[in-house]
């Protein structure tokens, strides 16, 4: 006999480990909440192309201690052989900017925690962030609509609601229950229907009217933030709107209806004129979104550098565009160049409860401009 | 019930056969448990430690890797008295022979390697003792306040004395034993005494965690035995992390050699082919203990003879293992190399075995850890802390730097300085409690 003991013993009641998993995962989560204007203008969110889910690097809540700049630092490793001075082994990972990039998982270094969240519950996270009441609608806008809403599965039901799935489920299961030789046998009472339910709810929708200033001064930088701030105003104002419009206008000195992507990516060289953009969206709203219909959104975007004599337009106009919209807003986007006679100084005269207006110098002015947005829609 | 069987039996041709090699081991005991508490154990470094969120974020990576089979732990061996190692349930009967074997390797070396001498054997015991205080703690103080406190004292774990007092405190035990009268300790210092010699002495102190609590005139006493506990504990994993390459190229050595001897069938041996190549595959951004140490010790063996092996087990640690043993042919034949960070791309920057030798050596001095030391415990004649880095060619994350004062200052509870190297000029980092400042000396 060997001097050893093999066993197994009851392990079921050791659970350290998924307590203490626990406690960081409540640390990660505070962490979310706290980096939140960092993580909203996270491009693989923006970028996400409407999926429902999508895995938001975050830093995992670190623990400090003395340690060597591992970017400093010579490192030893091991080829296949053949290995030669001048081999690249790879790419850096994950620059100050943006913050990820795939090298993450390949080279050492940095310790990327991947926590998988929605879309859905960063914008509840954000709305509690925000400390916004549950969003309402307002009264004079309903206009009483039934909806029907599938959500329960019967026994009884019309035939052509009949649930395939969850009949042939049954079947499969009686089948199988009573070891009869064809599974596939369906009975009448197997068959399960889809049924629903009628709902009153206000007919309600939303248009946003994204207007941007593409003069030869706003860069890719410009337009990410703005691209930001309208990905996730679409977001909150679904939750509270059943169907949400959106259109794009561009403008240098003339303004024109684009499409998404050219919005966002298209620049043009030559000056600005802020008015004619204001203008095309009163024109649009007059043909083809009544006010008493539809609830509106403007924002522009802008570095603020308009002509001066344009100025005394852009103010006629937008107190017009005040009157239509539910929220007018103007984000004006702070660049290296400082001008004095910015759109901002103008617009500071609009005393409308529905004007806001912000600047912003970074992603994550995002955080702050709808912030400043979303308090006024209360 | 089979399946244990199988196992005794393996097992004991197992040890037979390690017998045979002259292998010289504790007693063992296997365990057979559940994946989540074999991660468990692999990210609290023993079964019976105390709780962190820490710990608890090891485990969730660990488990992650292994939930998407990215990477898989076999086997946890605790260097105890008897040997407790951790058998990953769901092995198959190969990956068992193999694990058994490759534990048996580490026992041999834990019960003989000299850096193990002084380690407590009974540490599972010990640190139940520790967790069952910290909960007490935490019962008694608030969870928060002993998780704040246990966030700060761990981010200077690292920075003890391993060595400090084995000798002398030795010799004392020994007198102890020889006078045994209950005014024996009078011979000895006591801790206050210490206390006033650290003061007067004025040499730098490689201990922090000791020194401060010690020292430090704004803790509780609970904060201070906790202090004590992870400062006991660090002391038991030091040697594991000194001869990590040395520990598992010998355990490499042994389970190659000992399957050897198993007569396995065909399709046995194909898997434990697959599994063997699989712990041996190089690392291209680091190395790979397991290979390194155990092209060493063939190196070794070929050169001096098997004899040498079990000198070098005895005596070594990584340090002197890869400053005395790689040799040029090893690195050329592993085709090792030192890379770093040339622009925005890790490049290859050095072949020559002697470079890639002291490169290794450098990064496994104090354990990889940057060797930090108190040299005035009460600087300006203020009881301020004056730490210093002694910089051997490497600088520090100033990020971690700055975000780690503050749990020093929570410690010390006066302002706290850290002297290193930037850019090769010497900068004093200080925080003060509310903010931090640097200067160039």
């Amino acid at each position: 006999m060997g001097n050893f003991i093999i066993s197994r013993e009851d392990w079921s009641l050791h659970r350290k480990g998924e307590l203490d998993k626990e406690r960081h995962q409540e640390k990660v989560r505070e962490a979310i909440k706290k980096n939140l204007p960092e993580i909203l203008s996270d491009e693989a969110i923006i970028m996400s192309d409407g999926k429902k889910i999508i895995k938001v690097p975050i830093r995992s809540i670190e623990h400090y201690h003395f340690r060597y700049d591992f970017n400093k630092q010579k490192h030893t490793g091991q080829g296949n052989g053949g290995t030669k001075v001048g081999d690249v082994l790879g790419k850096e990972s994950g620059s100050a900017k943006g913050g990820m990039g795939k090298g993450a998982g390949d080279l050492p270094g940095y310790d990327y925690y991947e926590a998988e969240v929605s879309i859905d519950e960063l914008t509840e996270i954000l709305l509690e962030d925000l400390e916004l009441p549950h969003l309402k609608n307002k009264s004079k806008d309903e206009i009483n609509h039934e909806s029907y809403d599938f959500r329960d599965v019967r026994k009884k039901g019309l035939i052509g609601n009949i649930d395939r799935k969850k009949t042939v489920y049954e079947a499969l299961k009686r089948n199988l229950l009573k070891n009869s030789e064809n599974l596939y046998q369906i009975t009448q009472e197997d068959l399960r229907f889809k049924t629903w339910d009628e709902e009153q709810r206000p007919e309600s929708n939303a248009v946003i009217i994204a207007m941007m200033d593409s003069s030869g001064s706003m860069g890719p930088f410009e337009k990410y933030i703005a691209r930001t701030f309208f990905f996730w105003l679409v977001r909150i104002l679904k939750l509270k709107y059943q169907n949400v419009e959106i259109v794009y206008l561009s403008h240098h000195i003339e303004a024109k209806e684009v499409t998404e992507k050219e919005f966002f990516t298209k620049g043009e060289s030559g000056g600005t004129k802020c008015s004619s953009v204001y203008q095309l969206a009163l024109d649009i709203i007059k043909h083809r979104y009544n006010p008493q219909q539809y609830n509106l959104y403007a924002f522009h975007f802008s570095d603020g550098d308009n002509l001066s004599s344009d100025n005394e337009r852009c103010l006629l106009l937008v107190n017009e565009l005040l009157k239509v919209c539910n929220i007018v807003g103007y984000g004006e986007i702070e660049g290296p160049y400082y001008y004095t006679a910015t759109l901002k100084k103008e617009f500071s005269k609009i005393n409308s409860p529905n004007f806001v207006m912000t600047s912003l110098r970074d992603k994550v002015g995002v955080y702050q401009a709808l912030k400043a947005f979303l308090k006024k829609d209360v | 019930m089979d399946e244990l069987i199988c196992l005794e039996k393996a097992a004991e041709e197992i040890e037979k056969i390690a017998l045979g090699f002259g292998l010289d081991f504790f007693p063992m005991r296997f365990e057979i448990c559940p994946a989540e508490i074999i991660y468990t154990f692999g990210a609290y470094g023993m079964p019976t430690r105390f709780s962190h969120w820490t710990f608890g974020k090891a485990y969730q990576k660990m488990r992650t890797q292994y939930d998407y089979n990215l990477s898989r732990i076999y086997e946890l061996v605790i260097n105890t008295n008897p040997c407790y190692a951790f058998l990953l349930e769901g092995n198959s009967l190969v990956q068992n022979k193999l694990v058994i074997a490759h534990v048996y390797g580490h026992s041999d070396f834990f019960k003989n390697n000299w850096h193990f001498k002084n380690t407590n054997r009974k540490m599972l015991e010990t640190m139940s003792v520790h967790a069952r205080r910290i909960d007490e703690f935490s019962f008694r103080y608030g969870k928060e306040k002993v998780e704040k406190f246990l966030d700060a004292v761990l981010s200077i774990e690292e920075h003890i004395d391993p060595y400090e007092g084995t000798i002398k405190e030795q010799s004392s035990n020994k007198k102890i034993k020889e006078v045994n009268n209950p005014y024996a300790d009078i011979w000895f210092e006591t801790n206050n005494e210490k206390r006033e010699n650290e003061k007067n002495e004025r040499k730098p102190v490689k201990d922090l965690l000791g020194f401060i609590g010690r020292n430090s005139r704004y803790l509780e006493e609970w904060q201070r035995e906790m202090i004590f506990m992870v400062r006991e504990e660090m002391k038991y994993f030091w040697p594991q992390l000194k001869t990590k390459i040395m520990n598992e190229g010998w355990a490499a050595y042994w389970h190659i050699r000992i399957m050897r001897e198993l007569d396995l069938t065909e399709d046995e041996s194909i898997e434990f082919a697959k599994l063997n190549s699989q712990i041996l595959y190089p690392s291209r951004f680091s190395i790979n203990p397991y290979l390194l140490g155990l092209k060493i010790f063939e190196n070794i063996e070929k050169r001096f003879g098997r004899d040498m092996i079990f000198e070098v087990r005895e005596i070594d640690s990584d340090v002197s293992f890869i400053r005395n043993y790689l040799t040029e042919e090893l690195a050329e034949e592993l085709d090792l190399y030192n890379f770093q960070k040339v622009g925005g791309e890790w490049r290859v920057t050095e072949k020559s075995w002697e470079k890639i030798r002291d490169n290794l050596v450098l990064s496994l001095n104090n354990c990889g850890f940057p060797y930090i030391e108190i040299l005035d415990g009460d600087y300006g004649k203020n009881g301020e802390l004056y730490l210093r880095h002694r910089y051997e060619g490497i600088e520090l994350d100033i990020h971690y730097l700055e975000r780690t004062l503050p749990y020093v200052y929570e410690l010390w509870g006066k302002p706290v300085h850290l002297e290193t190297v930037v850019d090769r000029k010497h900068v004093l980092f200080t925080y003060n409690g509310e903010k931090h400042s640097r200067k160039i000396l």
